[in-house]
Parts: C-alpha cells; sequence; structure tokens
C-alpha cells in the first residue's frame, strides 16, 4: 500500500518540480520586473509544494532516503511528470499557454485532495489550493491579455495554446495507481477533475478569444515515465551537482 | 509602440487596526494588474493584509514652496495640545 | 560653512547640514537632481544586472533547500531594482529611459558581475562577499538625504539580511566538506576576493565626487573607510572558515587598529569599468535581450487594458 501512495506522490510532486525548474529559468529574463516577480513567486511556490510531497514520499517509502535524493537521483524514466511541463520556454505565450492549462488542471485536482482520506495528503492541499487559486488568476488574466491584445500577441498565445492543448490528453489518461488511489478515496477523481478542466478552459479561451477546436491528437505518456527530449537536458541541469560530486552535503 | 506601462503608487496595511501606509509604486496596465504586482512586489514576507493601488497620476500634492503659508499658521496654536493647560499636580488622570 | 550666493541653495544646503531629508518636490539643484538619478539607477542596474551570474546557477542547485533560498534570493535583487528604479522615477525620469541608458551602454552598473560564476562555491562567495560589500554601502545610503532613495535603501537592507548568511552558510557547508569541495570554495574566494574589493569604488584620491557627494549627504563614508571597514570585518569571518584570503601583504597594523592589505589591480578595475571584463557583453546582452523579447508582451497588456477601458465606458453611456 505505502508502495502505491509513493508511486501517486511522485505523480503529484515531479509536475511542479519540473514546471517549477521551467519558471525558474526564466529568472531575470521577465519581459518586464513586476512579471518577473511574478512568475519567480510561482515557481517558489511550486518548489515548496514539491518538497512537502517528497518528503513525505521519503517517509513512507521507508529506505531512509531524503526528498532531495528523489528530487536529484532518479533515472529518466522514473519522473512521473507530464510531458506538458516539460515544454519549453519557448517564448512568453508559452509560458503563459503552459503555465494557465497546469492550473486549469491543478485547481480542480487540489480541490478534491484537500478532502483526501490520506491526511497528509489534505494537508498538504489545503495548504496548495491557495497559492494555485492566485497562480491560476495570474495566469488567465495573462491568456485574455494577449489573447486580446495585439494582433501579434493573439496569433503567438493561439499557436502556442494550440501546440501545449496536444499534451493535455496525457494528464487525464488515467493510470492503474491513480485508479487505485481514486477507489480508495486517497486521490482525486481524473474524470471529475478534467470536466472542471474542460469547462475552465472553455470559458477562458472564450473570453481570449482563443480556440482550441479541431485539436483533437493528445501527445501522451509523461506519467508512465516516458517523456520528451527535452526532460532530458532539464535533468542534465536540474542533477549535475548531485551526479558530478555524488554523496556530498551542501 | 513606445509607451510604458502607468506608475501606480501602493499602499499596504501592514495587520488590521493599522493604516495604509505608501511603500512604493510599481507599474501596471490596469487596476487589476496593479493589485497584483504590489502583491508580488511588496508583500512577499507578509508585509500585509490589505493593499490600495491609485495611478500616480491622481495624486495631487500641496506645493512645497506653499509650506509656509499652509503649514506654519499651525505653530503658535499651542491651546490645541493639552500640555497648553495648568493643572494641579494631585490630578493624576486628566 | 561654505560660501553660496543663491539662497535657495543655501537654504537647501541648510536643511541638509541639519540632516533633514529632500523629498521629491523640494527644490534642489539640477546637479543634485542628475547625480542622484545617475547614481540610484547605477545602482538599479547592479541589483537587476547582478541577477544574471547568480541566476544562471538556480537550475543547477545542489539541493532543493539551496534552490529555493537561492531563487527568493536572485528575485529580491529584481525587487531591490525595482524599488530603486521606483526611487529614479521621482526624480522625473522613466524606468524606460533608464533603461535605454542601461542598454546602450550610457549607464554604468557594478563591475563586480561582469565576472563570471563558474562553480557552486561562487554561490556561496558571491553571497557572503559581494553582499557583504553591498551591504556595508548600503547600511549607509539608509540615511542618505534623499528621502525616498533612503526610504528604498531601508526597504532593501531589511531584505538583505538573509543574503548574506545564505552565501556564508554555503561556504561553511563546503568548508566542513570533502576535499573537493574545501577546494572549490578556496577557489571562489581566490576569484572573488580582490574584484569584491574594488566594488567599493577608486581611491580616494582619484574619486572625482566623493567630496560633492559628502557634502550633499549622497554618501557618509569615502570608499576607501568603506573598503577597509569591508576587510577588517571579512577577516574573522574566512578564519572561521578555514580558507586563506589571497593577499600575503594582509596583517593586521595595531597602530592603525586596522588590516593592512596589498594593492588593488587598478589597470583591471579601469578594463572591466570600460567594457573589457570577463563578462560585461554577455551580461548586456542577457539584459538587452529579455526586454527586447517582452516588447510584445508589454504592448499587448497595455493594449487590452486600452480595449477594456473603451468597453466599460461604453457600458456605462
Amino acid at each position: 500500500m505505502n508502495q502505491k501512495i509513493y508511486n501517486y506522490l511522485l505523480i503529484l510532486a515531479d509536475n511542479p518540480l519540473i514546471l517549477g525548474h521551467r519558471l525558474s529559468e526564466l529568472c531575470g529574463h521577465g519581459p518586464n520586473l513586476e512579471t518577473d516577480i511574478g512568475l519567480t513567486n510561482i515557481s517558489l511556490d511550486l518548489f515548496g509544494q514539491v518538497r512537502n510531497y517528497l518528503q513525505y514520499a521519503a517517509e513512507i517509502q521507508g529506505l531512509g532516503k531524503t526528498e532531495d535524493d528523489l528530487a536529484f537521483l532518479r533515472y529518466e524514466h522514473e519522473y512521473r511528470n507530464y510531458r506538458l511541463v516539460e515544454q519549453p520556454n519557448t517564448d512568453f505565450a508559452w509560458v503563459i499557454a503552459r503555465q494557465y492549462l497546469f492550473d486549469a488542471y491543478h485547481l480542480p485536482l487540489l480541490n478534491q485532495l484537500v478532502g483526501s482520506k490520506d491526511s497528509q495528503i489534505a494537508a498538504i492541499a489545503q495548504k496548495s489550493i491557495k497559492e494555485v487559486q492566485y497562480h491560476h488568476r495570474f495566469s488567465s488574466e495573462w491568456v485574455k491579455r494577449l489573447g486580446d491584445g495585439t494582433e501579434e500577441s493573439h496569433g503567438k498565445i493561439q499557436k502556442a495554446v494550440s501546440i501545449l492543448w496536444t499534451y493535455c490528453g496525457g494528464i487525464f489518461e488515467e493510470t492503474e495507481v491513480e485508479n487505485e488511489m481514486s477507489q480508495l478515496g486517497i486521490g482525486a477523481n481524473l474524470d471529475l477533475v478534467k470536466a472542471d478542466f474542460l469547462s475552465d478552459t472553455k470559458y477562458i479561451f472564450n473570453e481570449a478569444a482563443l480556440s482550441v477546436e479541431g485539436v483533437d491528437w493528445s501527445q501522451k505518456g509523461g506519467k508512465l515515465g516516458v517523456h520528451s527530449e527535452h526532460l532530458g537536458f532539464i535533468l542534465a541541469d536540474l542533477q549535475y551537482m548531485q551526479r558530478t560530486y555524488p554523496q556530498m552535503n551542501w | 509602440m513606445k509607451k510604458e506601462w502607468p506608475v501606480w503608487e501602493v499602499f499596504i496595511r501592514s495587520k488590521s487596526g493599522l493604516d495604509h501606509r505608501h511603500v512604493g509604486s510599481i507599474h501596471a496596465t490596469d487596476a487589476k494588474m496593479a493589485i497584483e504586482n504590489a502583491r508580488d512586489v511588496y508583500t512577499r514576507r507578509q508585509e500585509g493584509v490589505s493593499i490600495w493601488v491609485v495611478p500616480s497620476k491622481e495624486i495631487t500634492a500641496s506645493n512645497p514652496e506653499e509650506n509656509g503659508e499652509l503649514f506654519e499658521p499651525a505653530a503658535d496654536k499651542i491651546y490645541r495640545h493639552p500640555t497648553f493647560y495648568i493643572l494641579p499636580d494631585e490630578l493624576t488622570h486628566m | 560653512m561654505y560660501l553660496n550666493n543663491d539662497p535657495l541653495e543655501a537654504d537647501f544646503q541648510a536643511k541638509i547640514d541639519k540632516g533633514q531629508n529632500i523629498e521629491a518636490k523640494d527644490w534642489m539643484p539640477e546637479k543634485y537632481r542628475k547625480t542622484h538619478i545617475r547614481q540610484i539607477s547605477q545602482h538599479a542596474h547592479s541589483e537587476i544586472v547582478g541577477m544574471l551570474p547568480e541566476g544562471n546557477w538556480i537550475t543547477r542547485a545542489p539541493s532543493l533547500r539551496r534552490k529555493v533560498a537561492l531563487l527568493a534570493k536572485v528575485q529580491d535583487e529584481a525587487g531591490h531594482g525595482l524599488y530603486l528604479y521606483s526611487a529614479a522615477e521621482t526624480l522625473g525620469i522613466t524606468r524606460d529611459e533608464l533603461y535605454d541608458q542601461l542598454h546602450s551602454g550610457k549607464a554604468k552598473y557594478s563591475s563586480i558581475f561582469n565576472y563570471p560564476a563558474v562553480t557552486w562555491a561562487d554561490m556561496g562567495a558571491v553571497g557572503w562577499l559581494v553582499d557583504g560589500a553591498a551591504i556595508m554601502n548600503q547600511v549607509m545610503l539608509t540615511r542618505t538625504s534623499y528621502g525616498p532613495y533612503a526610504r528604498a535603501m531601508v526597504r532593501i537592507c531589511k531584505e538583505e539580511s538573509f543574503h548574506q548568511r545564505q552565501g556564508y552558510e554555503i561556504m561553511l557547508t563546503l568548508c566542513n566538506g570533502t576535499e573537493v569541495q574545501k577546494r572549490m570554495a578556496q577557489d571562489a574566494l581566490n576569484r572573488w576576493w580582490w574584484p569584491s574589493l574594488m566594488m567599493f569604488g577608486p581611491r580616494d584620491a582619484e574619486s572625482p565626487h566623493t567630496e560633492q557627494a559628502l557634502k550633499w549627504k549622497i554618501k557618509l563614508k569615502t570608499n576607501d573607510e568603506l573598503r577597509q571597514q569591508f576587510v577588517d570585518q571579512t577577516v574573522s569571518q574566512a578564519e572561521i572558515l578555514g580558507i586563506t584570503i589571497p593577499d600575503p601583504k594582509l596583517k593586521w597594523n595595531e597602530a592603525r587598529g586596522h588590516y593592512d592589505f596589498g594593492d588593488i589591480d587598478w589597470e583591471e578595475f579601469t578594463q572591466v569599468v570600460a567594457g573589457n571584463g570577463p563578462c560585461n557583453r554577455e551580461r548586456l546582452e542577457a539584459r538587452k535581450s529579455a526586454w527586447e523579447k517582452g516588447a510584445w508582451v508589454r504592448d499587448a497588456a497595455l493594449a487590452y487594458a486600452e480595449k477594456q477601458e473603451q468597453r466599460s465606458l461604453k457600458v456605462a453611456v
């Protein structure tokens, strides 16, 4: 049972880990200071969530490992994040589209997890949900600004949304462990999360004059450990110190 | 288009019961964004429980060159202060 | 006292001599305004250029704890840049104009950020030495005469207090670690020591602005005084770490009550200030690139706000 909760926690932790990493790449490179600071706040929130999940995962794994062992010393196929969050910071439209799509999933996910029968997961979700409400507010506002801003910004955010939308199917492709956790009332029911996700995105895209009609193909696999080419490069950075200087304290 | 985001002045109430206090400024395109930017910039260390934002251009300030006529006339109205009144020492609570 | 025929300027100087602050709308000599715009914006530019050498280690930080601390620290630097640009804006110049000065190479920033951050230990050394040097200057500036600048510095000093501790803790962990880690720490100290001393600027004898800056209380201590204070306090910190400051002439001078130290390579300083440091080009390019790539984003947000306002006006009619 603990092994299963552990596996479920990795899914919960790896998404904010990889997305937080992507956002942290932007620190110092935002379109202006205010936005730079705002994106970094989101990154810091996500890393905080990662630490909570991974500390708990390490504890129930019971092998004496730390949050850092789990964050830095797994093989690529052992990371359980969605392909969506690995996608690069191609431009600000990608950053915003990726963030909004993740937030539109993350918020209903946490809404369910606050009622988890696992009290630790419920507590982490309770703390995270306020952060994610703000992330959603930040990213959805920016989707509207870019969608209904200039012709150029509309073109850029429409393109980003159309491409990134194809990575969203993978989020809702239920794995065995998710199914089991949901049955036990520990994890979220992905069908319900998906319904909220679809109505949220429908509303915001309508406001922003964006469309995902006709995009019905979906890239899958992230949760099962099958990733895009991007993850390898992310891990090269993320794991650099731990791999180059093994077994040291920092 | 070569235009800057407008400047907004930021006022923060650090805890309930206290006044909002001017803390600085930020740039934002509208009021909603101004609140968010002020939150992201000025409350990272729990400095606030409430935020006001005002477009800088909407603030009318008194002219320092008129400080004499504006503020000096109040200087000799010492009868507005409690210490002006001479009362016996035995009277302790007043 | 000094002679001054201009009654406005005499009043102004009297105010400063009494320790009163000058506020944005107060009368001030044009040169005071210009000097402040230059100094505050240089300071602001240093904060945001200073994000780059440390920023390049965020994705490679060796633990989650170090990662969030570094990320929060670099973010603070963005905040500090912002507070300072805001202070400069009160003097009648816009942030965009100040950016143009930075991007065109007209404005300067602290030469220290033109050195590369090549190992993780540099995150320790930068926090310990560079922030340590910066704090000395900043604590002094909380009492500077221009109100908005002084208030920005108060806020900055409050927030900065964790930065140096963060850096020193990194150094301490390395120095208590393996041989490889100790070597990394010593190497970082070797590379950052002299550039840190240069941060205080040219020697007093060669510092053209010092006299006027002291008179106007833009500065309260000279470059050499601050530099000496920095050396005096840092020596014992290095001893606790057990690493060696790379200066054979460094020696306690009982008579002066200060440490004597070796000669700074001023030619190197001049070259770095002139744009020939190891990273000048990369740093400026990175700032320009972020700004240029963000242009369409800033325009979009403005356009959206205008449309929203038009719509709300229509509804009102």
